[in-house]
Order: structure tokens, then C-alpha cells, then sequence
């Protein structure tokens, strides 16, 4: 599964004349979200996007609402199509428009923080979250090596739960779990 | 003709009375007299223009405006944009001091919001002064320039997805030596739209019944969150301004129709609730930022 990058501070100066990369107005969240699902629907049944915001100096909840909660909320449940997010370039000024976004529609999403920094953002439960953790460690779980790291049923269910939710990806072939991050390190 | 005296101080304090004296005019052609005007706020300013808008609907011709004696408040309203926005708002006299061109003290001069695209020029011309302001007034960290322009762009987002009508936005930094001993932000924007009890009415005034009313409205929205769209990710504007205007213990109002409610912190002595108004169109929101104080 090849990651495709998409730098939203370029889709907003395409999408709405403005000298600086402010993600503010629903109608400009909405453009932008609908032209990441134009990229995508090009693409075959599984795909990893890379939603770089590092460019976007302003972002507000209703951008936050369109471009993060509704784009994830689209494919969810999929399952036609297999849509796997990270966000980057999610820092301080922008993580609380994405956190509460996320928790009104009860989502969760991987995003980078910081250099090499990932974190899962919204409403995980704390076994999801120390789950996602052990992976995020790790960046790889073997399926016969996964009770040495998580030895507890709950929390082998909390890692499928987080497939499910498509913050971690499960090779259909092999059976391996992957963190998002390693599979977009190379992009970033 | 009907003759409004604009009082000596028109700010967020004083901007009710104007408005309620507005709401009662008849057709009457309107003279706004405010030779007298001493001190006035961008809530002030944007509340005479948006009176001045009420009156001239009403009565189907420009209500006048009596300018301030003052030439200090001449110029500062002129500086602020007000007399760029009384036009076709107001018949005045032509001794408007000119604007100085070069840099302006002012955080956010008097701007209509008619559209999506004023939202963006609101946020774009933030940048360059306001980080400025709230770092060395209001000593707020170097990564408020970010909540606040989120506040600006929520709260003027407002008029254009629910008024259904245009208003204004206006910022000014003050320093409230006297009433606070500090700086402080004053954010004022107003429309002439639908109101709360309008927008809200199709899709909530059933549950309440009898109840309905301005002062319902505004609690479900303000209090509640509701909204008239039935998306669960819409509503979050207000929940997240008060938010952050509560982080950094500064107070918001919304006046709508005949009520007023607020969240106010202990530096201000507003009540939190006022539902005895003259029936005013539209919403009127004012928030007061101050600076902060060390611990």
C-alpha cells in the first residue's frame, strides 16, 4: 500500500484566493475535503493518505469539522474502500480544533505532533490507547508473536477494534499489524 | 422627528439603552444626536451603526447623525472606519477628519461581514497587528494570535451561516486603567438577521412549547449548543468561543431580540441574564479579553 501525500495548505491556495494557508469557513473546509476525496477516488481499493497540515497557519472548527471529522467519518465504514489517514504538521495551535472535532463524532486519528512524534488524537478507550501505544512502540506485531506484547484478550480486541477503526493496518496477506507512522516515515 | 440622545459613554455597557431606544422609534425619520459622545467602544460603534441601520429600514430614509463635538472622538471613529460604514447608514455632516494613511493603532477596523470571503480578509488582517497587541498588552503567549483569530472567524462565521443578513466585526485594545488596572481586547459583532429565536425556531421551538422565546433561544444555543442544522458536527462556535474566552477570563455576551445572556467572570459585575429588552433584530455579540495577571 503506497501512501499518497496531500499538502492541504496547497489545496486551500487552489481552492480559495488568499495570500496566507487559513483552513477558516465551513465552504472552505467542505472544498478542501472534497477535493482530498476527488484525489482519492482515483485510487484503488485500499489507500494510506498522508494529510500534511504543517503548511495551514490558521485552522478553525469548522475547517477542523470538514477536513478532518467528515473525511474521516466518510470511509469509516467503507468498505469498499479501505481509507487509512495520518495527519502531520498537527501542532499546538491546531491540536485543539482536531481534538474536539474528533470527540463530538467520537473518531480517532493518528497524528504526528511534533518531529517523528505520533499520537493517537480523539476518543480512543484506555485499552485502545495503550494498544495503539504498544504497536506505535513497536511499529510492527508479529500475529503468533502478539501475546508477548499484549497478553491480555482485551487488549488483543482493542487492536483489531483500532483496524477496524483504521488507525492501524493489518496485512491481509500476512496477518501483521503495522503502525501508520512507519508506513509514511519515508514521506516525511 | 424622533430624537435619540447617544449617550456620553457608548460602549458594551451602555450600547442597550441605544438599542432599545431605537426599537421603539416609529416611522418617523430619526436624528441620532451624539454631539455629546465622550468615550466609545467598537461595541458602541458597531451597535450606532447597526441602530442607524434599524432606523433607516424603518423608516425608509437615512436617519441623521449629529457627529461628536469631541475631535478627538471624531478622529478616533474616523481611525476605527466608522464613518466609511455610516455610509448609506447615515446623513452627516462632511467634517469627517480624514483617515492618516501609514500604520493605524487599531487591532480591527469597523469591517462588514457579508460572506464567506469577508470571514478570510477578517483573518488575514489580523495577522499582522494582533499578535503583536496580545503579546505586549495582554502578555498572552506568542501562539494566541492562532485562538483568536479562531474566535473571530467562528464568531463571524455566525452571521453568514445562520443571521441570513450581513453585520460588522470591530477589535480595539484598550487600556482600562481605572475599571481594571489593565489591558483589554473588546471585540464587537452585530448583525440585523433572523436572530437566535428565528434561526433556532424551526428546529427546536417545539419542545419548549409555550416557553419559546428569545430568552430560550439563546440558552439553548449558548448554554446548549443547538442548532438549527442537523449535522451532529455543527454548533460548536459558541460551546468552543466560551471556551477559550474562559481560559483566558474574559467575559462574552450575545444580545438577541429581547434578551441578553452572558458568561461573565468575576472582574465583571454584568448580570448573566437580562430578558427585558426592546425587541432589537439580529444578534449582538461582544466579547472582553483581558490581559493576563501573574499568579
Amino acid at each position: 500500500m503506497d501512501p499518497i501525500s496531500i499538502d492541504v495548505g496547497g489545496l486551500v491556495r487552489k481552492t480559495v484566493t488568499s495570500l496566507y494557508s487559513h483552513l477558516v469557513t465551513r465552504p472552505t473546509g467542505r472544498a478542501v475535503r472534497m477535493a482530498i476525496e476527488t484525489q482519492l477516488s482515483g485510487t484503488v481499493a485500499r489507500s494510506l493518505s498522508l494529510i500534511d497540515l504543517s503548511e495551514v497557519t490558521i485552522l478553525d472548527f469548522s475547517c477542523a469539522d470538514e477536513v478532518v471529522a467528515k473525511l474521516l467519518q466518510r470511509y469509516v465504514d467503507d468498505t469498499a474502500h479501505e481509507a487509512f489517514f495520518v495527519f502531520c504538521g498537527v501542532r499546538e495551535p491546531h491540536r485543539d480544533q482536531i481534538q474536539v472535532v474528533l470527540e463530538r463524532q467520537s473518531l480517532i486519528a493518528v497524528a504526528e505532533t511534533g518531529p517523528g512524534t505520533f499520537e493517537l488524537l480523539g476518543t480512543p478507550t484506555l485499552v485502545e490507547a495503550d494498544s495503539w501505544s504498544s504497536l506505535e512502540r513497536r511499529g510492527l506485531l508479529e500475529p503468533d508473536g502478539l501475546t508477548e506484547f499484549l497478553p491480555d484478550d482485551e487488549a488483543r480486541a482493542a487492536l483489531d477494534r483500532l483496524v477496524d477503526r483504521r488507525v492501524a493496518f493489518r496485512s491481509p496477506g500476512s496477518g501483521r499489524y503495522h503502525a501508520l507512522s512507519r508506513l509514511v516515515q519515508h514521506l516525511l | 422627528m424622533n430624537v435619540l440622545a447617544v449617550p456620553v459613554s457608548l460602549d458594551h455597557q451602555t450600547v442597550d439603552g441605544l438599542l432599545d431606544g431605537v426599537a421603539s422609534v416609529d416611522t418617523e425619520r430619526t436624528l441620532f444626536d451624539a454631539r455629546h459622545l465622550r468615550w466609545v467602544d467598537p461595541s458602541g460603534m458597531v451597535a450606532l451603526l447597526a441602530a442607524g441601520s434599524v432606523a433607516r429600514d424603518r423608516q425608509g430614509t437615512l436617519p441623521r447623525l449629529e457627529l461628536p463635538e469631541s475631535p478627538d472622538v471624531l478622529g478616533y471613529l474616523s481611525r476605527m472606519g466608522f464613518f466609511r460604514g455610516a455610509c448609506g447608514v447615515f446623513e452627516f455632516e462632511d467634517r469627517v477628519p480624514r483617515r492618516a494613511s501609514g500604520s493605524s493603532d487599531v487591532l480591527l477596523e469597523i469591517t462588514p461581514i457579508e460572506g464567506n470571503a469577508d470571514v478570510h480578509s477578517v483573518v488575514d488582517r489580523v495577522q499582522s497587528g494582533a499578535g503583536a497587541v496580545l503579546a505586549s498588552k495582554l502578555r498572552y503567549p506568542s501562539t494566541a494570535i492562532v485562538q483568536f483569530s479562531v474566535i473571530l472567524s467562528e464568531v463571524c462565521q455566525n452571521i453568514v451561516e445562520h443571521a441570513e443578513s450581513s453585520g460588522w466585526v470591530a477589535a480595539q485594545a484598550y487600556n482600562w486603567t481605572r475599571r481594571l488596572g489593565r489591558y483589554v481586547v473588546v471585540i464587537s459583532v452585530m448583525d440585523l438577521g433572523r436572530g437566535f429565536r428565528g434561526s433556532l425556531a424551526d428546529g427546536h421551538s417545539a419542545r419548549y412549547g409555550d416557553r419559546w422565546g428569545d430568552t430560550t433561544a439563546l440558552e439553548a444555543a449558548f448554554l446548549h449548543g443547538l442548532t438549527r442544522f442537523p449535522d451532529s458536527g455543527r454548533g460548536q462556535g459558541i460551546q468552543q468561543i466560551r471556551r477559550q474566552v474562559q481560559r483566558w477570563n474574559g467575559a462574552i455576551t450575545i444580545r438577541s431580540g429581547t434578551a441578553r445572556i452572558g458568561q461573565v467572570p468575576e472582574w465583571d459585575d454584568s448580570p448573566p441574564l437580562v430578558d427585558t429588552l426592546a425587541p432589537f433584530p439580529g444578534a449582538q455579540i461582544s466579547i472582553i479579553l483581558p490581559a493576563r495577571v501573574d499568579e
